[in-house]
């Protein structure tokens, strides 16, 4: 056949070299956006072997009044206010790096870039885009402090304070 | 009138992107498409020009080409399967078996690895049982048939210490017998079995040294003597078709000639 692509009869008949190549593209697009899928559901994980966001911080008398208290294995602040116990993220807002308390100046301070925090988390100088937010804190049956890293609580709010 | 795929490739061929990634340019000449070949990085290992004869099915039974579709196969399914294995004595057989239960289609690629690592051992044995009963390895081919060689030995190795990684029983155990094989060798033995373990007995050194072996050494070295392999195929004149052989050729002039001086 010299000419096999030109249709054999009208303008839009299609000839069957030209069916067999659609439908062999086709094919071939339908197997591309499976195997994106395929590969998408494969690179997500099912299971994470991460630590819980749920953190026991142990008796509330480990933590004396008006004490700020960094636990650098969670990085979350415990901190032991006249209004009660609360807790901070200590993770800075800018990069995530962690945060400091400085006892001396009475802020926490980010080793990285320089924000500078008050002790409520609220921000008193940048690059830190937002202040340090509260996270849930409450007191479990055998007594101890527990924090779930994993919710946010509304700032200096009656409800984000636990009293013992 | 609509366009047929044809034309849209053509189309494509013509744009200033296509042009700049492909020098050869468009059109079906025979030095048009002998640039094609020759001026892409890895087209130009081959021939420009293949004679049909070698190509068909009879000729090679396709065997060297199935076993790069499987080589292929085992590299395309061994990078996603490195991005859920740690080579740690702790995790390596957890990690196995959350592939196998856990992850995403960890079953099916893993044993597509399996597979088509035992499909490739299978092919290259073939491979060379097909070039050796043709007689395929005589000279100009002599030095391909090394290369083939060293490429059995790598295959051999990459199924070995991809044994090991699983970290079961079997691997365990396989791999012990295994290297004490190696221990085998006269004088050099004992050293060759401590430096290929880490160590005397299989353990965490062993584990990481075969995992290292399987997904970096070997699989780099089968590419760089698979390069030199096919390589070889064009400066030794192609691939080996009897009909297309110098010494068919000559035969077959020499009686061509014979029987023209008894036709005179």
């Amino acid at each position: 056949m010299a000419d096999d692509n030109k249709p054999t009869n009208g303008n839009d008949a299609v000839n069957r070299r030209q069916f067999f190549a659609k439908l062999g593209l086709g094919s071939l697009s339908i197997a591309a956006a499976g195997t994106a899928v395929f590969s998408y559901q494969f690179l997500s994980p099912n299971v994470l072997y991460e630590p819980s966001p749920v953190v026991n911080a142990g008796k509330p008398d480990r933590y004396p009044l008006d004490s700020v208290t960094l636990d650098v294995n969670s990085g979350i602040y415990i901190i032991h206010s006249q209004e009660g116990f609360f807790s901070l993220s200590a993770v800075c807002t800018h990069l995530g790096c962690l945060t400091a308390w400085k006892p001396e100046l009475g802020i926490i301070a980010c080793p990285c870039h320089g924000s500078k925090f008050e002790q409520t988390g609220k921000k008193i100088e940048g690059p830190a885009p937002r202040p340090l937010p509260w996270k849930r804190i409450w007191i479990n049956d055998d007594g101890d402090l527990l924090v779930d890293r994993s919710t946010d609580v509304p700032p200096l709010q009656r409800d984000s304070y636990v009293r013992v | 009138m609509a366009k047929t795929v044809d034309q849209y490739f053509d189309d494509l061929r013509g744009t200033r992107v296509w042009r700049s990634i492909f020098r050869s340019g468009t059109g079906s000449s025979t030095l048009k498409r002998a640039l094609a070949i020759q001026q892409n990085v890895f087209l130009h290992l081959f021939s420009t020009k293949v004679r049909t004869r070698m190509l068909s099915f009879s000729a090679t039974w396709y065997l060297g080409t199935l076993t790069l579709g499987t080589f292929l196969i085992l590299v395309a399914t061994g990078i996603p399967l490195m991005l859920y294995y740690h080579p740690s004595v702790p995790q390596a057989y957890a990690d196995t078996k959350d592939l196998q239960f856990v992850v995403s289609s960890g079953l099916f690629l893993r044993n597509l690895h399996r597979w088509a690592a035992h499909a490739m051992v299978f092919l290259v044995f073939a491979h060379m049982f097909k070039v050796f009963y043709r007689g395929a390895y005589r000279a100009p081919r002599e030095f391909n048939w090394v290369i083939g060689v060293i490429l059995l030995l790598i295959t051999l190795l990459l199924s070995y210490t991809g044994y090991l990684l699983p970290w079961d029983q079997l691997a365990y155990w396989a791999i012990t017998v295994g290297s004490n094989i190696a221990s085998a060798v006269p004088l050099m033995g004992n050293k060759i079995h401590f430096l290929l373990l880490g160590g005397n007995a299989v353990n965490a050194n062993a584990l990481l040294r075969f995992y290292v072996l399987h997904c970096m050494i070997l699989p780099l070295t089968a590419m760089f003597f698979v390069a030199i392999h096919f390589w070889r195929i064009r400066k030794d004149g192609g691939l080996y078709s009897h009909a297309s052989e110098p010494a068919t050729l000559r035969a077959r002039a020499a009686s061509g000639a014979a029987a023209g001086k008894e036709a005179q």
